[in-house]
């Protein structure tokens, strides 16, 4: 009936390009697509008692298919690094399985499977998350705990899952705002869902909504004028216009500046940071720990591409602009890190520090830039994601303790989890034998072999203010004396257990024997 | 002089020799035992230790037989046990070298260690506070710390290299550290303890540096390949080398400059006097140099350095020796001296290796003898060291009075006693040193003989004979005093060490048995003609110089009461060697107070300038941090007005740049 409309099978083909589509090659951004769906159903037609298990297995079980994927289209006997999909008649794939796509999504699986661990997590307090039902009239909306259990959180991951991985694989900029909105979009949703404190979390989900609005719109902003400048929307098609002379360049930088911003603000670079700590203290800790490991990884994955791609010719007019950023950045989070009496907020301003190191890595536009900043995305992620773990662990009667007072003498009543938490604040900080080190010692020298000096020099500075604030929790949990009637620890459950364990094993790991993720990240780059 | 002398290339261990790692295992285990399991062996523990160390004797002692059975050239022996440090350009093999040198020194510390072993048994039966069998954990550890330090000693003498000798040297240094404050409740202990590791330090850092430099010039740290090639080596690195050495030497053996931890260490119980700082580890530093020969033989300069150190050292040890009443630091003060009689010994190069080594051997039986006597004394005296307390002992102990008295026979050169053969030998090697040399070496060496002389007269007279001094007094912990003499398991050893003291010289001298074993090892003695005085004449002066110091110490010593409290208004001479002649105070000045005062200087600078820096530094982050945060306010519209901010300044820098 539908062909019968168009009139004729001629007139459908000359009018849509079909493309061509390496199935193989995109097959894990398939199963995740593919199961986020399958889970609004679930959410549409199951039993409210039965959710919940079956929405742990389905996404667990996504997670692991799609890395199973992954793994065997990268040891298959295709040709691996080229495929995706491409419009005929096209050299570039319109949405590419390059090598730097293929390693950043199985960074992405491999740190949302932990994440999906923390949240389904529920042997504590009964989990993190609440159905969205109002406070009743009366009661104190600060403490208000809502009833029941909800299991929405799970579709929202998967689409905000799946809307990482094309963001980071996507070459064309309309395609990446689309993938953009799809990850985002579940991602305002995820911070409201807090069963405890549900004012704070609401309200950083609406900031965080509305900032993202805000951003999005620089992006397409950027976008159009871009467009204008280059007559496409490709990014190969923006970096063949750059090496003509006879197009307006004001297009070309502002609409570039203006797409920036949209970039930096996902990746939460200064001063594009302003939504972070009030976001990041407010969500669910399970999703901050999601945000915080995996959104940047696609935010950086995508600014890798864009820059790499689309604008390596113009690099000279533009790298001391973002030298500038990366600058601001890092000073900014380390030096607000310093005053943070809250865990999470001193985490988010950590993360602003960190993303200024990741991209003094992303601008050295070199294949150890590359590598090196994957490389540090891979180790930061599961570094943070072990470090909110903990936190979701130290609890007193109104829920996490996230105050730094209350985390004073942790280490007298709770060794384990102090010098777990030690470590990981170690790794944050950049110490040898921790994943931190390394994915610092490869930027920097990365940087350096670009003739940038100066800016790691500004970095190592950054670092050295920064590792104040990690210490001074060490200091605090193994030197000062308990607090009265301060949190306990709880037992943490299998699921936070086995996600904190991946998170320490892997920082450990890449701490002591980098070479085999080193060699991962600079297997090849980007397909132009 | 300058006949550089073979170095004999050493053959692979066969037959017993093949074992020979056994002699370090054997104590070795003994300590690993003792201290990892814990009380279970407090009851048996001391036994097991004696058992090691008289099983790493009998077959040191089957070793030296099967040696003996070899032609002279063959005796030069090395085991190779495994690879230690092999990096790169740095090799260290771990192993043996069995050969006549080492193996005088293997029945030296086994035999003396084996008998002080035996003697603790009963010395620590009842521990200084005068408990009974009170604490067999102390014993224990006692004991698992004296098979440490054999095991190390050792490891020190047997190594084939300079880093295997390193490496026993450490180890005996921490098992002297570990004995001297093996009491260490007691404030002087633990600083004497201190003090001995430091000072030791210096000399260690010496040593390191010598080893450093053989690595760097010629690659290698294994004794035949650094002795066939030292002489590759230019003349100053030789005797930086050389120099260095000695440093290392004057640490571990006390001498000049570093000789004031040694009376310190006496702090410790008796028989780790006995054994650790009087008759094996002290002579480390006499081995150092007799074993590096081939270095020394090159560099004349160095050799004269080495005896200078000992001649003053000898002096200066038998000059404070005369001064004190502390029967443990006269004997500590006559080690300093005996040793600085090897020292020069060893300074005067193939005339003299082997007559350091003679001397140290026989020193080592009449020294050890002479503190296990001591020991006697004290055990049987409350543990008072004091001689203006004691008086008329012979009487009481009449074996420690025999034993002692022999040992203080062979010290002292009484004709045909031990110490008469080796001493006269090195202060007539000392004359034959050409022009000056031989005057003031020779004549330092032979007044030398006279202190000593008088000084172990006076300690004889002022313990054994004379008043009783001690009637009617009472021991700092309140109890009268009743000599008694001691337990054969302490007076065995004093008996056997007094038959060594008075036969061990005459033994080894006659028929140049010791001389000749050593001649692989050490080269042939060059038997030194000319020189100051002729040899006929030597025998005569020594016994006659120090018949005139028995005299003396009788005259002044044995004729008069003795006063029970030291008299205050004394000479000068007395009051300068009652103050070590000033050692321990020009270390002060020279070396602590300077010390301390750059210390405080830049704890100064620390707080002030460091400190001061960093927490302004701090201050500025930490007050910029504070007003920054008040940009986060919380409001959406300001968050959003501070993107919009970025993005236009962003935007507008892009532009600047690309149209400016």
């Amino acid at each position: 009936m539908f062909q019968a409309t168009l009139g004729s099978q001629d007139v459908a083909q000359s009018a849509v390009n079909i493309p061509e589509i390496d199935w193989q090659a995109i097959s894990p951004v398939v199963v995740v697509f593919v199961a986020a769906c399958l889970s609004v159903l679930v959410e549409a037609f199951l039993p409210r008692e039965r959710r919940w298990s079956v929405q742990v297995t389905l996404s667990l079980l996504t997670v692991v298919v799609a890395g199973l994927a992954l793994g065997l289209y990268v040891n298959s006997d295709a040709v691996v690094g080229t495929g995706g999909i491409t419009v005929a008649g096209q050299a570039v794939p319109l949405f590419s399985a390059d090598y730097p796509a293929l390693f950043l999504w199985g960074t992405l699986l491999a740190l949302s499977f932990g994440a999906l661990l923390l949240i389904a997590d529920r042997s504590v307090d009964g989990g993190a998350f609440a159905s969205p039902v109002p406070p009743a009239p009366g009661g104190d909306p600060v403490q208000y705990q809502a009833p029941g259990r909800q299991t929405e959180v799970f579709p929202l991951a998967l689409f905000a899952l799946g809307g990482m991985m094309v963001f980071l694989a996507a070459n064309d900029l309309l395609t990446m705002f689309v993938a953009l909105e799809v990850l985002s979009l579940p991602l305002y949703l995820m911070c409201g869902l807090a069963r405890r404190r549900r004012l704070i979390s609401q309200e950083s989900a609406v900031k965080y909504f509305l900032l993202g609005a805000f951003s999005s719109a620089f992006f397409l902003y950027g976008l159009a004028l871009l467009y204008g400048y280059a007559g496409s929307v490709r990014l190969v098609d923006i970096a063949a216009a750059t090496a003509g002379t006879d197009r307006p360049e004001t297009l070309l930088y502002a609409g570039f500046g203006l797409l920036v911003v949209g970039l930096l603000f996902k990746a939460s670079i200064g001063p594009f940071h302003a939504w972070t700590p009030d976001v990041y203290q407010g969500a669910p800790t399970p999703v901050t720990a999601f945000m915080a490991a995996c959104t940047k990884v696609a935010a950086f994955g995508a600014i890798l591409r864009v820059l790499t791609l689309a604008f390596e010719a113009s690099s000279w007019e533009w790298r001391g602009v973002l030298w500038a950023v990366a600058i601001v950045s890092m000073l900014i989070g380390a030096v607000l890190g310093l005053t943070q009496t809250d865990m999470k907020r001193m985490i988010a301003y950590s993360s602003i520090a960190h993303a200024g190191f990741l991209l003094v890595g992303a601008i050295a536009m070199t294949e150890d830039g590359l590598s090196g900043t994957m490389f540090y995305l891979l180790a930061y992620g599961f570094t943070t994601l072990a470090a909110f773990g903990i936190i979701t662990l130290v609890r007193d009667g109104n829920g996490e303790a996230t105050h730094l007072s209350q985390w004073a003498g942790l280490a007298k009543r709770s060794p384990l989890v102090a010098v777990t938490f030690a470590f990981l604040l170690l790794a944050l900080a950049g110490i040898p034998m921790t994943s931190g080190f390394m994915g610092k010692l490869a930027v920097f020298s990365a940087a350096i072999a670009d003739g940038m000096a100066p800016l790691v020099v500004v970095a190592l500075l950054a670092s050295a203010i920064a590792a104040f604030f990690y210490l001074r929790v060490i200091v605090l949990m193994y030197f000062s004396e308990p607090a009265q009637d301060g949190p306990t620890v709880s037992v943490p459950g299998a699921f936070t257990t086995a996600a904190i364990t991946l998170g320490v094993v892997v920082t450990l790991l890449l701490g002591v024997l980098p070479a085999f993720a080193l060699d991962w990240a600079s297997v090849g780059g980007f397909v132009s | 002089m300058e006949t550089f002398l073979a170095v004999q290339e050493p053959l692979a261990a066969s037959g017993v020799a093949e074992y020979g790692w056994l002699l370090i295992a054997l104590p070795l285990f003994g300590a690993a035992v003792l201290l990892l399991g814990g009380r279970r062996t407090n009851a048996w523990g001391h036994l097991l230790g004696c058992a090691t160390v008289i099983a790493a004797f009998v077959y040191g002692l089957a070793l030296f037989l099967s040696m003996t059975g070899m032609p002279a050239d063959e005796r030069v022996r090395e085991l190779h046990l495994f690879d230690w440090i092999p990096v790169n350009a740095l090799n260290v093999e771990f192993g043996l070298r069995i050969d006549p040198l080492s193996m005088v020194f293997v029945l030296l510390i086994t035999g003396v260690g084996a008998l002080i072993h035996i003697y603790s048994v009963g010395y620590m039966s009842h521990d200084q506070a005068g408990r009974t069998g009170a604490d067999n954990t102390e014993r224990r550890r006692f004991f698992a710390y004296l098979n440490l330090f054999v095991g190390a000693m050792l490891i020190l003498v047997l190594g084939n290299s300079f880093v295997t000798l390193y490496l026993g040297w450490e180890g005996v240094g921490l098992a002297s550290y570990l004995l001297i404050a093996f009491w260490q409740h007691r404030p002087a202990a633990a600083t004497a303890a201190k003090k001995a590791f430091l000072m030791n330090r210096v000399g260690d850092v010496g040593l390191a540096l010598a080893i450093f430099l053989m690595f760097a010039e010629l690659g290698t740290t294994q004794y035949t390949e650094v002795f066939a090639r030292a002489g590759e080596m230019p003349t100053g690195v030789l005797l930086a080398i050389a120099l260095l050495l000695l440093l290392g030497a004057c640490g571990k053996s006390g001498q000049f400059p570093l000789q004031a931890w040694l009376p310190d260490a006496m702090e410790g119980p008796t028989p780790v006097s006995a054994l650790i700082h009087a008759a094996t580890m002290v002579t480390a530093g006499v081995y150092l140099i007799a074993r590096s020969n081939p270095i020394y033989n090159l560099t004349e300069d160095g050799r004269l350095v080495v005896t200078i150190i000992g001649a003053l050292t000898l002096l200066i040890g038998a000059i404070i020796g005369c001064a004190y009443d502390d029967i443990k630091k006269v004997l500590a003060y006559s080690t300093v001296s005996q040793i600085g009689y090897m020292i020069l010994a060893v300074g005067l190069g193939p005339a003299g290796y082997a007559l350091g080594i003679f001397h140290l051997l026989t020193h080592g039986f009449f020294k050890a003898g002479l503190f296990l006597g001591a020991g006697s004394v004290m055990h049987g005296m409350n543990d008072e060291v004091n001689m203006r307390r004691f008086g008329g002992l012979a009487k009481h102990m009449p074996i420690t009075f025999v034993t002692f008295g022999l040992g203080y026979l062979a010290l002292i050169g009484f004709p045909f006693l031990s110490g008469y053969f080796s001493k006269d030998e090195i202060v007539a090697a000392a004359f034959a040193q050409e022009g000056w040399r031989g005057w003031v070496f020779g004549g330092a060496a032979a007044l030398g003989a006279a202190l000593t002389a008088f000084y172990m007269t006076r300690l004889m007279l002022m313990t054994f004979f004379g008043e009783k001094r001690w009637k009617g007094q009472k021991s700092a912990d309140g109890r009268e005093y009743h000599p008694h003499e001691s337990p054969a398991s302490m007076t065995v050893p004093m008996i056997v060490l007094a038959f060594g003291s008075v036969f061990g010289g005459v033994l080894l001298y006659s028929g140049d048995r010791l001389l000749g074993w050593l001649e692989p090892s050490l080269g042939a003695v060059a038997h030194a003609e000319g020189g100051a005085l002729p040899h006929s004449v030597i025998p005569f002066l020594v016994v006659g110089l120090s018949a005139v110091g028995v005299l003396l110490a009788w005259l002044l010593v044995g004729r008069r009461p003795v006063p029970a409290t030291a008299p205050a208004q004394v000479s000068f001479p007395v009051r300068a060697a009652r103050a070590d002649l000033y050692g321990n105070a020009l270390n002060e000045t020279l070396f602590a107070r300077p010390g301390t005062w750059l210390t405080r200087a830049l704890v100064y600078v620390d707080n002030r300038g460091v400190d001061g820096l960093v927490n302004g530094i701090a201050a500025l982050l930490g007050g910029s941090s504070g007003r920054l945060r008040r940009a986060q306010t919380g409001f959406v519209r300001s968050y959003a007005l501070s993107i919009l901010g970025g993005a236009v300044l962003l935007t507008a820098a892009l532009l600047m740049v690309r149209f400016t």
